[in-house]
C-alpha cells in the first residue's frame, strides 16, 4: 500500500470522528497509546543496554579487580600473598597504568599521530569541499570517486600503505627519490633513496597519519559540503558587493557559517583519532606482536590496551587503561570543541 | 537576484576589478566550476583510487611486482588465479607459506552472513525506535533520546574488555553471535531514522490513520515504512560498510575460529615474519571488491547518507 493511498483514505474518514472516539475509549486503544511505544523502543534498548552500555560499566568494574596474569606484586616490590585471580584491589590497576612508562609513551604517540592526521585532514577536507561546492559537471563522479577510501576495509588500506612505505621497494621512497631525497640507516650508514619509515618516531607517525588522512579526508569533505550547501545564498551577495575574492569568501563567510559542523568534525576526529588501532597494528612487520615498532615508537594506547588484554592476559590493567583513555578523550574533545568555537568566533 | 536588479547594480557600483563570479554575488554552489576545480578534483579522485587500483594490479602479478624499485607496474599480469588458489588454500607453492589455516573463503562467507543480518536488524529495530521517538508520546521520551545522542560520543573501544569477558562467560567467543548481536542496533541508526521520520511524515497523516482505527504498529508498517524506504536504503548501505570493515572487535571475538570474519582473516594473511605481499594484497583486493561494487552501484545513496547523517560509524 502506498503512502498516498493511505493519506487519501485517512483524510476521507477524518469526519467520522465520533465513531473513532468510541474506538479510542476501549482498553485496547489505551494499551496501544500507553504501552506500545515502549514495546517499539524495547528491542533497541534491550540490545543497546546489554551489549552497548553494560560492557562499558563492566570494563570499569574489571579495572578494580585482578584478572589472570595481573602482576601479584605491588610496584614497591612487596608481594601479595593471596590468590590473585578475580580479586578486588581498589585503585591499584589505575595506579599501575599511571606509573606505566609504556602507557605514557603510547599516549604521546597517539597524540602525535592524532595531531599529524587531524589538522591536515580537516584542512584538506575544507578545501576539497569548497572545490566540490561549485556547479560541476559529473558532480556525482567526483563525490563517489573520493569515497573509495571510505569503503575500503581498514585492514586492506593499511596493508597497501605498508607496501607504499616499505624501505627498499616502496612507492613513497620512489617518489621521494625523484626529488633526490636520501637518508642512511643501520650501523654501517647505508644510503637509501627516501626514508626508513619504520625506524624513527617521526617518520612512522607521518606514515600512519598519511594512512588516516587518506581514509577519512573525503568523508569529512562531504560533511562540510553538506553544511556549505545549507548556507543562505544571499549571504554571498553582500560579500560580492565588497568585492571579496572566492578565497576570501571561503575564509570570511563559508568557514564561519559552517562552524557547528567544523566543531562536530573536530569532536569526531578526536574520538576516532585517540582510539587509533588498525593502522599502527598493521604497520608492524608482524601485526600479531602488538609491538608498534622495535622501540614501540608508534604504538598507540588502543594497541597497548589490546596487547595487555589479549596477548598478556591482563584484563584488569587493560580495563583501567580504557577508562583512563576515555577520561582523557572526553576532556580533550571538550577542550578542542571549546578552542574551535573560540577560533571561529574570533574571525567574525 | 533578477537580471533587472543586476543591471541597476552595475550602474550604481562601478565594476570592481575582481573575477566575474564573485562580482555577480552568486553563492559558490551556483558558480560554474573553473578548470582548476576539475584538475584538482581529478587529482583527488586519482589519489583515492590509486591504492585500490594498485592492489588489483598486484593481485595479477607475482612477488617481483612488490620487490622492485621504480615506476610502479600499471598493466595487469596473468597470475590472479595462482594467487587466488593460494589464498583459498586450494594449492601450495614452493616459497610460499600455506594459507590453509587462514580460511579465507569461509571468512568472506561469514562476513556476508554477518553484514546481511546486521543490516536487516538495524533497519527494523532502528526504524521502529526512530518512529516511536519521532511521532509517539510516552513518558521519558525526550530524556531517553538525549541519552542515545550522548552515547554517540562514547568511543566504542571503551567497552571492549568488558564485552569480551561477558561474551567469554556466556560461551559466545568464536561464534557468529558475538559479531552479529551487538551490531543489531546502533544509536546512530535511531538518531538517523528519527530525523528522517520527523521531517518526512506529517503528524496529520498519522492522526487521521489513528482516528480511522489503525493500531500503532499498523501505522508504522503501512504508513511509515513505505515513506522512509529511501532512508532505509541509505542507512542499510552505511551499516553494511561499517559491518564489513569491523576489525578490532572481530579480532578479539572471532579470530582463528570457524566464525572468523574478513578483518581478522586479512590480519592472519600477514602473520609470520616473511609476509608475501602479492598474496596479502590479493586478499585485500578480494575483500575490498564487494564494497567497491556497492559504491559504484549505489554511490548516490551513500553520498546522500553521509551528507544527511553526519556521523562516523
Amino acid at each position: 500500500m502506498s503512502a498516498k493511498s493511505v493519506t487519501a483514505k485517512a483524510a476521507a474518514t477524518t469526519d467520522a470522528g465520533d465513531d473513532a472516539k468510541a474506538v479510542q475509549s476501549t482498553l485496547w486503544a489505551r494499551f496501544d497509546h500507553v504501552v506500545v511505544p515502549y514495546i517499539l523502543v524495547s528491542p533497541f534498548f534491550l540490545l543497546f543496554f546489554v551489549f552497548g552500555i553494560f560492557p562499558i560499566v563492566y570494563s570499569g568494574l574489571i579495572a578494580f579487580k585482578t584478572f589472570r596474569n595481573e602482576n601479584p606484586a605491588h610496584r614497591d616490590g612487596s608481594s601479595i600473598n593471596v590468590i590473585t585471580r578475580d580479586r578486588w584491589i581498589g585503585f591499584e590497576n589505575f595506579d599501575n597504568v599511571l606509573h606505566d612508562d609504556f602507557f605514557w609513551q603510547a599516549l604521546l604517540n597517539t597524540f602525535g599521530i592524532f595531531l599529524l592526521s587531524t589538522i591536515p585532514q580537516l584542512f584538506l577536507a575544507l578545501l576539497l569541499a569548497s572545490l566540490l561546492n561549485r556547479k560541476l559537471r559529473a558532480t556525482l563522479f567526483y563525490r563517489v570517486g573520493i569515497l573509495l577510501p571510505y569503503v575500503t576495509p581498514i585492514v586492506a588500506s593499511s596493508i597497501v600503505f605498508v607496501t607504499f612505505f616499505s624501505r627498499d621497494y616502496g612507492q613513497a621512497n620512489w617518489l621521494l627519490s625523484l626529488f633526490g631525497v636520501e637518508s642512511t640507516y643501520g650501523a654501517d650508514q647505508r644510503i637509501i633513496d627516501g626514508l626508513d619509515w619504520q625506524s624513527s618516531w617521526w617518520t612512522s607517525w607521518l606514515a600512519i597519519s598519511i594512512m588516516v588522512n587518506w581514509k577519512w579526508t573525503a568523508y569529512n569533505a562531504l560533511l562540510y559540503l553538506s553544511a556549505m550547501q545549507s548556507i543562505p545564498k544571499d549571504v554571498y551577495e553582500a560579500a560580492a558587493l565588497d568585492g571579496a575574492s572566492p578565497w576570501r569568501q571561503l575564509w570570511s563567510i563559508t568557514v564561519p557559517m559552517i562552524r557547528p559542523m567544523v566543531i562536530f568534525t573536530v569532536v569526531l576526529s578526536t574520538i576516532g583519532g585517540l582510539q587509533l588501532f588498525a593502522e599502527p597494528v598493521q604497520f608492524d612487520t608482524n601485526p600479531a606482536t602488538g609491538n608498534g615498532g622495535n622501540q614501540h615508537q608508534w604504538r598507540t594506547v588502543s594497541q597497548l590496551i589490546w596487547k595487555y588484554g589479549w596477548i598478556d592476559d591482563r584484563f584488569g590493567h587493560s580495563g583501567a587503561m580504557s577508562w583512563v583513555l576515555f577520561i582523557i578523550v572526553v576532556m580533550f574533545a571538550a577542550l578542542n570543541a571549546f578552542l574551535t568555537s573560540k577560533l571561529g568566533g574570533g574571525k567574525r | 537576484m533578477s537580471a533587472v536588479e543586476m543591471d541597476e547594480l552595475k550602474e550604481v557600483a562601478p565594476r570592481p576589478n575582481r573575477n566575474r563570479a564573485s562580482f555577480l554575488g552568486r553563492s559558490p554552489q551556483d558558480t560554474p566550476a573553473g578548470w582548476y576545480n576539475y584538475v584538482l578534483l581529478s587529482i583527488a579522485v586519482f589519489i583515492s583510487a590509486w591504492p585500490l587500483y594498485w592492489m588489483g594490479i598486484v593481485s595479477t602479478l607475482d612477488e617481483s611486482a612488490i620487490t622492485q624499485f621504480g615506476i610502479p607496474k600499471v598493466v595487469p599480469g596473468d597470475r590472479f588465479m595462482f594467487n587466488y588458489d593460494l589464498i583459498m588454500g586450494n594449492t601450495t607453492a614452493v616459497g610460499y607459506p600455506s594459507y590453509d589455516s587462514v580460511n579465507f573463503m569461509r571468512s568472506m562467507i561469514n562476513s556476508f552472513i554477518v553484514v546481511t543480518i546486521v543490516a536487516a536488524g538495524q533497519l527494523f529495530f532502528c526504524s521502529l525506535a526512530g518512529f516511536a521517538f519521532a511521532k509517539l508520546k510516552f513518558v521519558g521520551r525526550d530524556p531517553l533520546f538525549v541519552f542515545i545522542v550522548l552515547t554517540l560520543t562514547i568511543p566504542a573501544q571503551l567497552g571492549i574488555v568488558g564485552a569480551y569477558l561477558i561474551w567469554e562467560a556466556i560461551g559466545g567467543i568464536g561464534t557468529l553471535f558475538a559479531v552479529t548481536v551487538p551490531a543489531l542496533v546502533s544509536a546512530f541508526g535511531v538518531f538517523y531514522m528519527r530525523q528522517f521520520i520527523e521531517d518526512s511524515i506529517p503528524d496529520e497523516i498519522i492522526e487521521s490513520a489513528r482516528v480511522d482505527g489503525a493500531s500503532t504498529f499498523r501505522v508504522y508498517w503501512n504508513i511509515v515504512v513505505p515513506v522512509i524506504r529511501p532512508a532505509l536504503g541509505v542507512l542499510g548501505l552505511i551499516v553494511i560498510i561499517g559491518a564489513w570493515n569491523e576489525y578490532i572487535w572481530a579480532l578479539v571475538a572471532v579470530n582463528n575460529s570457524p566464525a572468523q570474519t574478513i578483518g581478522p582473516a586479512l590480519h592472519n594473511l600477514r602473520a609470520g615474519n616473511t609476509p608475501k605481499y602479492s598474496i596479502i594484497l590479493t586478499g585485500s583486493f578480494i575483500a575490498t571488491l564487494p564494497l567497491v561494487i556497492l559504491l559504484v552501484a549505489t554511490g548516490k545513496q551513500i553520498v546522500q547518507g553521509i551528507m544527511e547523517g553526519a556521523v562516523k560509524t
